[in-house]
């Protein structure tokens, strides 16, 4: 026992430093317990209750909250600044979507016990051979990393060995995001055109709209962030990610010190698609839909946004800012819908302007964690006492 | 190895880098022109000239950031550098420093030397590097030789220019290379500063061949060292100092600007 126990001192030993962490890791324990505890087991009349909606918006929000940190992992480590994430995002939540889309079986407006209600609707005959698969949920989750994974390797091969950088690869995200809007508008792509996948009835067999469905959804939301917070802390305390700061502040200095930059650009690439895929893959059950929106160039700007609001190169800053920015539209698009889009880019002003290390470099309570921690204010990792 | 001339049967042995009839135009301006010279092993050699020499082109050049049109440029008397790339080439032993001093500010000088340790350079040995005692050791015993032990957890971003130059020195040192191309190491350094720089210098040149670029004259008579003096990117004068400096063709560009 004491073995084990020790073993987990030593592989969990880089959260030993990280204040944030630690606190960022036991709200989101705290809340996988008494989100559930607070709508399933007290009254619906009591202040204290969490209505079932509530508990799928926050879901959606920690899926949010994922996607940021893997933005915040290539921008504010390494410097890449990609305004396409929102692609990867909705990637892992296709294939979400085309299980879900083999879990409503025959029930259907057409009843076709194979093929999805918008195929029929095309006069197609049978799946086609992309779609094959996705009726087994191990293979849609597999799906879920693989496609954006893939796709984030061979543009990221492309764009890094051609030493594509800065502002011109961040055009080239967008053009990648806007590409694959089009192409998903399109009803011959066989991913339900314009309308996207919804009508979703179950997920392994069990309903989706129902309670204890939503709330083991909200758990497992809560689990997959912490796994991408404690993946990519993992990865920012290692010798690459100090290797990845190198490269976001001198990338040339990095090459002469003879390191491949576009490996090291294309691992963490990857990396950051295959949360993104994860958070896709989550929001989508929790929405009830996907549809070519995501793709949308604005889509992965917005999240650029939550990033910087909460800080970039600060890893629960970014999950901080997914939840600040979040909620402000949940509000904001209720009370004053007209006025989101002007708070919104205001806010991007404001915080360029006069905050540019985000809430988590500004508000004196999170500057005195950093302190703590013993790392300046602007994605550093605590030095290593080697040999001491 | 391919792209090596006949003339390399002529090298001898204890030359380090032989570079050979290199020239290398932009757009139509030849910053390089027919470029010869050989860096013995083990020797500290000055390179001088005016700006626009070619001086910067030249560790281009041999550090594989910029590909010559034509010439041969042979490390250790077999490896052809004009066909690989910076990395390759920083792995075989070659380090640069810049004209202006590239330390990563946002990590600590202790960091920034161990970024520069030797070997160790693929991403997943990264990922699950963990640093040895003997590691330390080295790293330590540079932060000596370049008199940083008291700024060892020091941010480098809040290190003196001087103290930033001295750490890229180190950061060389650490990659443990054959050849160090050393840009301008004295530039805004105070007196006292470029006296040490030029100590540091001649102690590392003991175990390792150094190339420097410098435009001060004080700093270049401190080396003790060969000379070599470049204009319109083609070697005009070579020999010690005092000769290169009595040297009419040498005293005509240098006056004539």
């Amino acid at each position: 026992m004491t073995q084990t126990q020790q073993n987990k001192t030593i592989f969990l030993g880089f959260l030993m430093n990280d204040r944030g962490g630690q606190i960022l890791l036991s709200i989101l324990a705290i809340a996988a317990v008494l989100i559930p505890v607070l709508n399933m087991l007290v009254s619906v009349d009591s202040i204290f209750h969490v209505p079932t909606y509530m508990v799928s918006l926050l879901g959606k929000y920690l899926a949010f909250a994922l996607l940021a940190l893997s933005v915040d992992l290539i921008w504010g480590y390494c410097g890449i600044l990609s305004l396409g994430h929102g692609a990867f995002f909705a990637l892992g939540g296709y294939a979400m979507g085309m299980y879900l889309m083999r879990q409503i079986g025959d029930r259907g407006v057409y009843g076709n016990p194979e093929i999805p209600d918008f195929m029929v609707f095309l006069d197609w005959k049978e799946l086609p051979w992309y779609w094959s698969g996705f009726d087994l949920f191990p293979f849609a989750m597999l799906m879920v990393l693989v496609v954006p994974g893939v796709l984030a390797g061979v543009f990221g091969w492309l764009a890094f060995r051609s030493r594509v950088t800065g502002v011109y690869l961040s055009i080239i995200t967008q053009a990648m995001t806007y590409a694959l809007l089009l192409a998903f508008f399109r009803n011959d792509m066989g991913f339900g055109g314009n309308n996207g996948l919804t009508d979703f009835k179950d997920i392994l067999g069990f309903d989706i709209q129902a309670q204890g469905t939503r709330i083991v959804l909200f758990v497992a939301s809560v689990l997959a962030l912490a796994f991408g917070y404690i993946i990519s802390r993992y990865i920012v305390s290692s010798r690459l990610g100090r290797v990845l700061l190198a490269i976001r502040d001198g990338e040339s200095r990095t090459r002469f010190l003879g390191y491949r930059v576009e490996y090291y650009k294309l691992f963490v690439f990857v990396v950051s698609a295959m949360l993104a895929g994860l958070a896709g893959a989550l929001y989508v059950p929790q929405v009830g839909i996907i549809n070519p929106s995501e793709f949308a160039p604005a889509v992965s700007i917005e999240i650029v946004i939550w990033v910087a609001v909460g800080g970039r190169g600060s890893l629960y800053g970014a999950v901080l800012g997914a939840f600040i920015v979040n909620y402000a539209k949940t509000y904001f698009t209720g009370a004053l819908p007209e006025a989101w889009l002007y708070m919104l880019g205001l806010l991007f002003i404001v915080v360029t302007i006069f905050m540019p290390k985000g809430v988590v470099g500004t508000v004196p309570a999170f500057k005195d964690l950093k302190k703590k921690d013993g790392t300046p204010l602007f994605g550093k990792t605590p030095a290593p006492k080697a040999a001491e | 190895m391919q792209g090596i001339s006949n003339s390399s049967s002529v090298i001898v042995q204890d030359t380090i880098l032989y570079v050979d009839g290199v020239s290398k135009s932009f757009d139509g301006f030849k910053a390089i022109n027919d470029l010869s010279f050989t860096i013995k092993a083990g020797e500290l050699r000055a390179i001088i000239g005016p700006n626009g020499a070619g001086k910067t082109t030249m560790m281009d050049i041999i550090t594989g950031k910029t590909r010559p049109d034509t010439g041969d440029v042979i490390f250790r008397g077999n490896i052809d550098l004009t066909t690989l790339d910076e990395a390759l080439i920083a792995n075989l032993g070659i380090g640069r420093k810049f004209q202006k001093p590239t330390v990563f500010d946002d990590q600590t000088v202790f960091e920034n030397l161990e970024l520069a340790l030797a070997g160790k350079r693929k991403v997943f040995e990264s990922l699950f590097f963990k640093l040895s005692a003997q590691e330390a050791d080295k790293i330590d015993s540079v932060l000596g030789k370049i008199a940083l032990e008291d700024r060892r957890d020091w941010m480098a971003g809040n290190l003196s220019h001087g103290q930033k130059q001295w750490l890229e020195i180190g950061m060389l040192l650490m990659q443990e290379p054959d050849l160090l191309l050393v840009d301008e190491p004295a530039a805004g350094m105070t007196d006292a500063e470029t006296m040490q720089t030029a100590e540091l210098l001649k102690e590392i040149a003991k175990d390792h061949s150094v190339i420097v670029v410098e435009h001060d004259m004080d700093f270049v008579k401190a080396l003790e060292s060969r000379v070599t003096v470049l204009h319109e990117g083609h070697v005009l004068a070579e020999g010690s100092l005092e000769t290169v400096q009595n040297n009419q063709k040498v005293i005509e560009v240098y006056l004539g600007r």
